[in-house]
């Protein structure tokens, strides 16, 4: 088993890193640069930064926030929200993003995943997936930051946008997301079993104990939190520590 | 001491550039030969597919470049990538060249003990020494199991022992992550983003750059 990465999910609006519940009612919580800092030096393995409001607004506006991570972040960086064109992806990348995550562009036009893997590389493709319960084992995939349905089907879409040649898929429970109630576990397992690239669990952990129980459970890469350390519930190193003592690999 | 990062078009150039800024080199980015050739130490970084960043490497006029840059015996290191060209083919889309400096070839990481597993290998993984003596190297003072980030699915096998200097362990198969011969140094994995260990084993090139 590879060892699980823990990820820090930083969404930012404006210069300000936010924080909603189920993606909305977002309120401020800090400096993205100052976050993305303290974390890398307190041990987390990746940063996301998510721009909440790009996909509404038809923008994305993360370079420099990622030019100055890059000068005191030595780990790899993730640029989602409004990317659109392989232009998009090309100023993340030279911006000092390792990866990109598209989710709307995608579904709009599922073509751009292949086209963006093609030039890039599958590795710094991440799909990004926002998923809505509907009933047992059926998830809607939404777009726009949980605001738009689709119509398609999470596991479906996963599958497909493996073919399409992402190099990972980064699944956000839209029902989970800032509840701090836990990871829907059937979700990522049902995803987890039916694609072979890795799966990022994003969205409802409330203490490192809900990802021994996602990880006890579904053959997950990594799982990303945005609550628990934003809001200093529990540190990298006690998550870490938790999963550790259940026999889940970490970077140390 | 000035050290040149090899700008060919592809992948994530800036990260390499501040890792080496970080820790205090005099570091720029080139494609054009005098520079590279004037330089104390040259990076050649790089993601994504062989044949394509050979081809980008060609029709730069940098193959010959390289190779008249490594026969001055002056620090050489190829990242990721950067790496695998240091080899002499490569298997990936049909059999491509590669620059030729190791003997070698690079293949598709094997995962026969368990079909299970997943490509790309994208993990935090440890780098074991084998015996092999790391003081005077890059990965002189790095610790025995660190941990370093890897996103790859092919992998180069040194077809002399001697030239691997550390080894890594996917799927129960144990991997080249890191090469040596002579002055001319390889990662698979990304010193820039592995954290402070990373940083540690750029400090030791760019102190290779000094001498």
């Amino acid at each position: 088993m590879n060892k699980i990465r823990v990820i820090a999910r930083i969404d930012v609006k404006n210069e300000f890193a936010i924080k909603g519940i189920h993606l909305e009612g977002l309120r401020r919580v800090g400096n993205p640069n100052k976050m993305a800092l303290d974390y890398y030096n307190n041990g987390i393995d990746e940063i996301i930064f998510m721009d909440a409001v790009a996909a509404y607004y038809d923008r994305n506006s993360l370079s420099e926030l990622i030019q100055r991570a890059c000068s005191d972040v030595f780990i790899p960086i993730t640029v989602g929200g409004g990317i659109r064109t392989i232009d998009d992806i090309r100023n993340a990348l030279k911006s000092g993003a390792d990866k990109v995550a598209i989710n709307t562009r995608a579904v709009q036009n599922p073509s751009f995943i292949t086209q963006s893997s093609e030039v890039f590389g599958s590795q710094c493709i991440v799909s990004s997936i926002e998923a809505k319960f509907i009933s047992k084992n059926r998830w809607e995939v939404y777009t726009d930051n949980g605001r738009e349905p689709t119509g398609k089907d999470v596991i479906e879409w996963a599958e497909h946008v493996e073919e399409l040649g992402a190099g990972e898929i980064m699944l956000t429970s839209i029902d989970k997301e800032g509840t701090k109630k836990g990871f829907d576990v059937g979700l990522y397992k049902s995803v987890a079993q039916s694609v072979s690239i890795p799966v990022i669990a994003s969205g409802g952990m409330g203490k490192a104990s809900d990802a021994v129980e996602l990880l006890e459970n579904a053959d997950i890469d990594a799982i990303a939190t945005a609550s628990v350390l934003h809001y200093k519930i529990e540190t990298i190193q006690e998550i870490k520590n938790t999963l550790l003592q259940y026999q889940i690999k970490v970077r140390i | 001491m000035k050290i040149a990062i090899i700008d060919y078009d592809t992948g994530n150039v800036r990260s390499i550039l501040s890792a080496f800024e970080n820790q205090g080199a005099d570091v720029f980015l080139t494609n054009d030969k005098d520079r590279i050739l004037e330089s104390d130490g040259l990076v050649l970084p790089g993601v994504g597919a062989f044949a394509h960043g050979m081809k980008s490497l060609e029709s730069y006029g940098l193959v010959d470049v390289i190779k008249e840059y490594v026969a001055l015996d002056k620090p050489f290191i190829g990242i990721c990538l950067g790496m695998q060209m240091l080899f002499e083919k490569s298997e990936e889309f049909g059999d491509t060249e590669g620059l030729g400096l190791i003997s070698g070839k690079v293949v598709k990481l094997p995962t026969e003990d368990n079909q299970n597993e997943k490509l790309p290998h994208v993990s935090w993984n440890e780098l074991n020494s084998k015996g092999v003596q790391w003081i005077d190297t890059i990965l002189e003072d790095v610790e025995e199991g660190s941990d370093m980030y890897f996103v790859h699915t092919f992998v180069a096998q040194p077809q002399d022992n001697d030239n691997v200097l550390s080894t890594t362990e996917y799927s129960g198969y144990n991997f080249c992550s890191s090469v040596k011969r002579g002055n001319i140094y390889g990662c698979q994995f990304h010193p820039e983003k592995s954290g402070k260990m990373g940083l540690k084993i750029i400090k030791n090139f760019i102190r290779r750059c000094e001498q």
